[in-house]
């Protein structure tokens, strides 16, 4: 076990010393984020529409189009000079470099998101600081799902063709709930609705989490060649 | 004999009962049409139920199949199982098109709109997408034994994600009929749309079966000829 950790923070470090030194995947990602909250506020009739009413919406989308503009970068940096072979070819166990992997690009994303809510905030003008804590933990929760079957499909499309465009087609039939629970979640936040009317979402989100960590821990052995 | 033959042979099987299955269908239409009373409420649009339901069933049994053959595949790794995982998968897309279109037709007389976010369609409308992604995703790979795998892993998530976007899209709403067929106080429809509509389920399965059976020769001879291709090389 000790072992086991020790693969996940070497790997986790690595990854985010080479995230640190280039800062190229980070800033893009960023811009995106930027640039999808932009649009998606002018993305409505204004006389009809308050941006109020888009927010959560907006907030969800803009998370969703960065974690995978992020994600893709995890595999693609270890195909260069076949780095991830030279993984494989130690004795390390196949789940930790998986779990390496999936928390690297878990601290990526949330640090996306973390910038990026501020923004939302100006952007939507719209007050969060009471529920910020609530709103962290759907982040969080909806972040793990996100990350954890993002991690396992990159990891498969690096070896196809067109693999940059297979990632979206694969990944998002997989966020459809995660990413209605966390809108749906997000808006009662935003109207200061009382917590037991997101109850059954929360629950959604966290049984999702649990059944899809798992399963991608579990898979990943299988998508590795021979 | 030769696994050419073999091939050869499973495909002529598939096509007597894909003809024995559609001859079955031109019964059940005129079954429909001319032996089952008419729906009081809804009148001929109902008609198209006895085609609609039957036709979607087979198409969540047909993914279904494909979940669990991908469960087979990691176990047995064998390239037969994954060619039938992704025969059924086709056919099931093939049978989820024609839910789909057959739903609206249906839709626009009785609920006034062609195409509504009701629980049921987002569903079978999201799960549609992701079997078209599945076989996508089967294109880009070249090397048949990865493909295998990952078409497998893919299969798999899937399998369980199934039950969450039922969940998901139920907890937003739905608008479609209450069960008629099956429900604890039994089927509330005259016996005459019971027997059509059960006469088309079992017409509807031996048409996928049919399908599938074609399909699943034809990637056999494809693989056969993969084979070949790469042993001239």
């Amino acid at each position: 076990m000790a072992s086991f950790m020790r693969v996940v923070t070497a790997i986790v470090a690595k990854d985010l010393l080479v995230e640190w030194r280039t800062k190229t995947a980070i800033v893009a990602s960023l811009v995106f984020a930027i640039l999808v909250l932009a649009i998606l506020y002018f993305a409505r009739d204004p006389t009809e529409v308050s941006s109020f009413a888009v927010a959560p919406g907006a907030l969800w989308v803009t998370f969703t189009f960065a974690a995978m503009v992020g994600m893709n970068r995890a595999f693609f940096l270890e195909r260069e000079n076949r780095a991830l072979d030279g993984m494989l070819l130690t004795d390390i166990s196949r789940s930790a470099i998986f779990v390496g992997k999936m928390t690297a690009n878990l601290l990526f994303v949330f640090m996306v998101e973390l910038i990026t809510i501020p923004l939302f905030v100006l952007f939507f003008n719209v007050s969060v600081l009471a529920r910020l804590p609530a709103l962290l933990l759907v982040v969080a929760m909806a972040t793990l799902a996100f990350v954890a079957v993002g991690t396992l499909l990159s990891s498969m499309v690096v070896r196809t063709r067109f693999a940059e465009l297979m990632l979206p087609v694969l990944l998002l039939p997989f966020l459809i709930p995660p990413i209605v629970g966390a809108v749906q979640i997000t808006a009662r936040l935003l109207h200061d609705r009382p917590l037991t009317e997101m109850m059954g979402w929360l629950k959604l989100l966290g049984s999702f989490d649990i059944a899809f960590v798992t399963l991608a821990i579990l898979l990943y052995e299988v998508t590795l060649d021979e | 004999m030769t696994p050419k033959d073999a091939a050869l042979r499973l495909a002529r099987r598939g096509q007597i009962v894909t003809i024995l299955a559609l001859v079955g269908l031109v019964g059940v239409y005129v079954r429909a049409i001319v032996y089952t009373p008419t729906e009081a409420s809804q009148g001929l649009a109902q008609k198209i139920f006895y085609i609609h339901a039957p036709v979607a069933i087979m198409a969540l049994g047909a993914f279904l199949v494909t979940g669990l053959l991908s469960l087979v595949y990691l176990w047995l790794k064998d390239l037969k199982i994954d060619r039938a995982a992704a025969s059924s998968a086709e056919v099931g897309v093939v049978f989820s098109v024609i839910m789909l279109t057959t739903g609206p037709i249906w839709g626009k007389p009785i609920w006034g709109t062609w195409w509504s976010w009701d629980a049921r369609l987002t569903f079978t409308l999201f799960l549609f997408l992701m079997f078209v992604s599945y076989l996508v995703m089967r294109g880009s790979v070249l090397d048949p034994e990865q493909r295998a795998r990952f078409s497998a892993v893919f299969g798999i998530l899937g399998l369980v994600l199934v039950p969450f976007i039922h969940l998901t899209v139920y907890m937003f709403r739905t608008l479609h009929p209450d069960p008629v067929v099956i429900k604890p106080s039994g089927p509330s429809m005259p016996a005459a749309m019971t027997q059509t509509f059960l006469l088309s389920i079992g017409v509807f399965v031996v048409l996928y079966v049919g399908y599938v059976m074609q399909r699943h020769a034809l990637a056999h001879l494809e693989a056969l000829h993969e084979e070949e291709a790469l042993g001239d090389s």
